[in-house]
């Protein structure tokens, strides 16, 4: 491989794509939870539910617009191409986030009889979102194909997906929260890691059989040996999760950050061996990252700003996350 | 079903749901800053409680404009494949900006804007408040960028059809873009003003006689009443810049057939693609003439100079008079309310109850000034580059239908109830009076000036 610009740049920002994506995941993926666990709140716990995401949710999703922005910025055809096949569950995706997102704010402004209806809106689009998320992570893990075994091998990634952002928003309430609320949310958490644990299981055994090329990349001397540590390392850190949170809720609230974190880690661990198997592919078995890339100009002139901007971007994100550190209070406007 | 035809009502509708939201928070976010610089300067908390109301305002518009802008960056892709495929080096990087100094900036400092105001200092608070704003402003720069190069295509070249860049500047600043620009950021303008005034209008029709009522009412009449004047003269420069480069669609905006001197204004009629002529005409001889040329014997090119090329007549012809008449009925009533606040100091009940419809008026003027422009390219998607039937892609009618009547349900709904939350949260606070807790209380401890000047 020649290391000029156009080699590099596609590479470059494939990486920055994946980077949003995974911060997407983690970020969006805390506050979908949350939605979904809606369904097993009152409505105290609703209130408090939602002031631990209130100000950082328009923020999370943002990362989605980044990431599709960049698939549409640096690999134009592809963007066409990956999102023509997935319409409907790209609409179902687009539906569930228009509910939760205006659900999130009408909740709190109509009158109060109506509330209950938003709620559940809430919870019915963080689901849809979530299980729209999963399905197209199927079909994409599939090479975009077609057909009932694609369904079902998506269906399966939709429901693994769910309940880890389940876990993920116990875990952020864990984090966020105190009293009864903390520890429901440590029985949600330890609920959501065996859904968790046995979609991942499932689907990591199920991508190999269904993608020979996968199953190459993967059992091949001695990538198996240095592709070890991902599993591994995800395999321990469910069993360290899933011992911490039985002794969940500590002593001066101490360990409240860390499942939150061990989830952040898998998630990163997972999403590291997905973003393997796929290399050099952006459309799975068709097209690679260099036969999609948008000219090399006006990638190199996006990646000046994207050099200036995304730094700025993490350090405000970092502060408002510090502005708004600790146990929620409730929200109010003044 | 004809995928191309539902792909454009599909790609209509969402654009015209999103545009409602941005169209008012770009403007939103500079009275909030106002209304906060007010409160720093006088300590005057009625301005600090209109903060408060209009706030919760801007957070319900903002995360609507969020959701539906989400739904736009992924239509380009779902219905529009060749446009990315075309014009994708040009359309990717000015997008992207969008996002990286636009998007985070507004989405990240709502959070702070919002929720923060006993959490961070004052000063913080009011910075935040700016960058929100600024962050508006800068997504409509981005955005309308992308538009007028669109409708102006300049400074690239095509290569094997495919445009590249060769002049980023010339990209960006294109012939069309600070008339675009201007006029867009001014009817933004306009419609927050008649959004504040009108909402304040329905508070006073229901007994509200708050000073927070008051000075919210007094601003958005006096930000309408100056806004309109400098908006009908950037109108018309608008106007004369779209003659040069786009002369189809000022034919068509004026219903003007054939190309000739001493052509009428038309004020009425039902122009018939078909036979080429108007029906039912009402014009005022010389009128387009004059306004265009500025002289009464000025040649006009018409519709017969683009045979098969120019855009459907009866929609932009009425767009563009809707927008104008909108215009025109802004211009009237808010120097009529300004006469009254700012001489007679009252509000005169037939005048109230005009200003609460007027509260949309900013929304009817900016759909259909963006369908006359934006129906007034066709058939172009980008003019003279790519035509809006190449770019379609290859999604089967029936799922384009689905998707579509699915967008047009939910956007009815949504729709409804946001204007009923916003009719609900002027009554309530007409009912319960200014009952917003002092700034200057409270449970949280905190930095606020308790004293004006502070």
């Amino acid at each position: 491989m020649i290391l000029d610009w156009p080699t590099l740049l596609p590479l470059i920002f494939a990486g920055l794509m994946g980077v949003s994506i995974l911060l997407y995941v983690i970020l969006d993926g805390f506050d979908l939870g949350i939605g979904i666990l809606f369904t097993g709140a009152d409505d105290a716990e609703k209130d408090t539910m939602i002031a631990a995401i209130g100000p950082f949710w328009d923020a999370n999703e943002t990362w989605l617009v980044l990431a599709v922005g960049l698939l549409l910025v640096a690999f134009p055809v592809a963007h066409g191409v990956i999102l023509t096949a997935l319409y409907l569950p790209v609409f179902v995706l687009l539906l569930g986030l228009i509910l939760r997102g205006v659900a999130f704010d009408f909740r709190a402004k109509v009158p109060v009889h109506r509330k209950g209806r938003w709620n559940m809106l809430f919870f019915a689009g963080s689901l849809l979102a979530a299980l729209a998320q999963g399905y197209m992570l199927g079909i994409y893990v599939l090479g975009l194909q077609q057909g009932l075994p694609a369904m079902g091998f998506a269906l399966l990634t939709a429901i693994c997906l769910t309940a880890a952002y389940a876990a993920m928003g116990a875990a952020w309430l864990i984090y966020k929260t105190e009293g009864a609320l903390q520890e429901k949310a440590v029985r949600w958490l330890r609920r959501a890691l065996v859904l968790t644990v046995a979609g991942m299981g499932a689907v990591s055994l199920a991508t190999p059989l269904a993608s020979p090329r996968i199953f190459d990349k993967w059992f091949a001397w001695p990538q198996m040996a240095l592709l070890a540590p991902l599993p591994v390392v995800s395999g321990l850190l469910f069993l360290w999760l899933w011992r911490i949170s039985g002794k969940l809720p500590a002593e001066g609230d101490a360990h409240s950050l860390k499942p939150f974190i061990a989830l952040a880690l898998i998630f990163a661990a997972g999403f590291g061996g997905l973003a393997y198997s796929f290399y050099p592919y952006v459309v799975p078995e068709r097209m690679t990252i260099w036969e999609a890339a948008a000219a090399t100009d006006s990638l190199a002139f996006i990646l000046i700003g994207t050099a200036f901007v995304l730094p700025v971007i993490l350090g405000y994100t970092i502060y408002a996350y510090r502005v708004f550190g600790g146990k929620a209070v409730d929200l109010s406007y003044d | 079903m004809d995928p191309l035809l539902l792909s454009r009502i599909q790609f209509g509708a969402n654009i015209s749901f999103h545009i409602l939201f941005p169209a008012i928070t770009i403007s939103l976010g500079w009275f909030l800053l106002f209304f906060k610089w007010r409160y720093n300067r006088t300590g005057d908390e009625a301005w600090m409680r209109a903060y408060f109301t209009w706030v919760k305002v801007f957070a319900l518009s903002f995360a609507l404009g969020v959701v539906s802008g989400v739904t736009m960056t992924f239509q380009f892709g779902t219905n529009w494949p060749g446009f990315m495929e075309t014009v994708g080096n040009i359309a990717g990087p000015l997008l992207g900006y969008e996002v990286l100094t636009a998007f985070f900036l507004e989405a990240v400092f709502l959070g702070i804007m919002l929720f923060g105001f006993r959490k961070v200092s004052n000063r913080v608070h009011t910075l935040a408040t700016f960058l929100v704003a600024f962050g508006t402003t800068m997504s409509a720069f981005w955005i309308l960028a992308l538009n007028s190069w669109m409708q102006t295509p300049a400074g690239f070249e095509m290569r094997d059809g495919v445009a590249y860049a060769t002049d980023w500047w010339a990209v960006i600043f294109n012939p069309s873009f600070p008339y675009r620009l201007i006029h867009m950021l001014l009817a933004s303008g306009l419609t927050a003003a008649f959004l504040v005034a009108g909402f304040s209008a329905l508070r006073h029709l229901a007994g509200d006689r708050s000073e927070s009522m008051w000075k919210a009412l007094r601003t958005g009449i006096a930000v309408g009443a100056v806004l309109i004047p400098l908006q009908i003269f950037a109108g018309d420069q608008h106007g004369l810049n779209t003659l040069e480069h786009q002369p189809a669609k000022v034919a068509a905006m004026e219903a003007n057939w054939e190309t000739r001197s001493n052509v009428p204004l038309v004020l009425f009629a039902l122009p018939d693609e078909a036979a080429k002529e108007n029906r039912y005409e009402l014009a005022i001889p010389n009128g387009a003439s004059l306004i265009l040329r500025h002289s009464a014997s000025g040649v006009v090119p018409g519709l017969d100079q683009f045979e098969g090329e120019h855009p459907p007549v009866m929609p932009v012809f009425w767009a563009f008079r809707i927008m104008v008449g909108v215009g025109l009925a802004m211009l009237l009533f808010s120097w009529a309310g300004a006469f009254y606040l700012f001489r007679r100091g009252t509000l005169p009940k037939p005048l109230a109850l005009v200003l609460v419809p007027m509260a949309l008026s900013g929304w009817v003027g900016v759909l259909a000034g963006w369908y006359t422009t934006e129906i007034g390219r066709q058939p172009w998607l980008v003019t003279g580059v790519l035509k809006t039937a190449d770019a379609v892609g290859p999604v089967a009618g029936g799922h384009v239908a689905l998707t579509l009547a699915g967008y047009l349900a939910l956007y009815a709904v949504l729709l409804v109830v946001y204007l009923g939350v916003l009719i609900h949260m002027a009554l309530k606070a007409a009912r319960e009076g200014d009952r917003s807790p002092s700034p200057a209380s409270g449970d949280h401890a905190m930095s606020q000036p308790m004293q004006a000047g502070e």
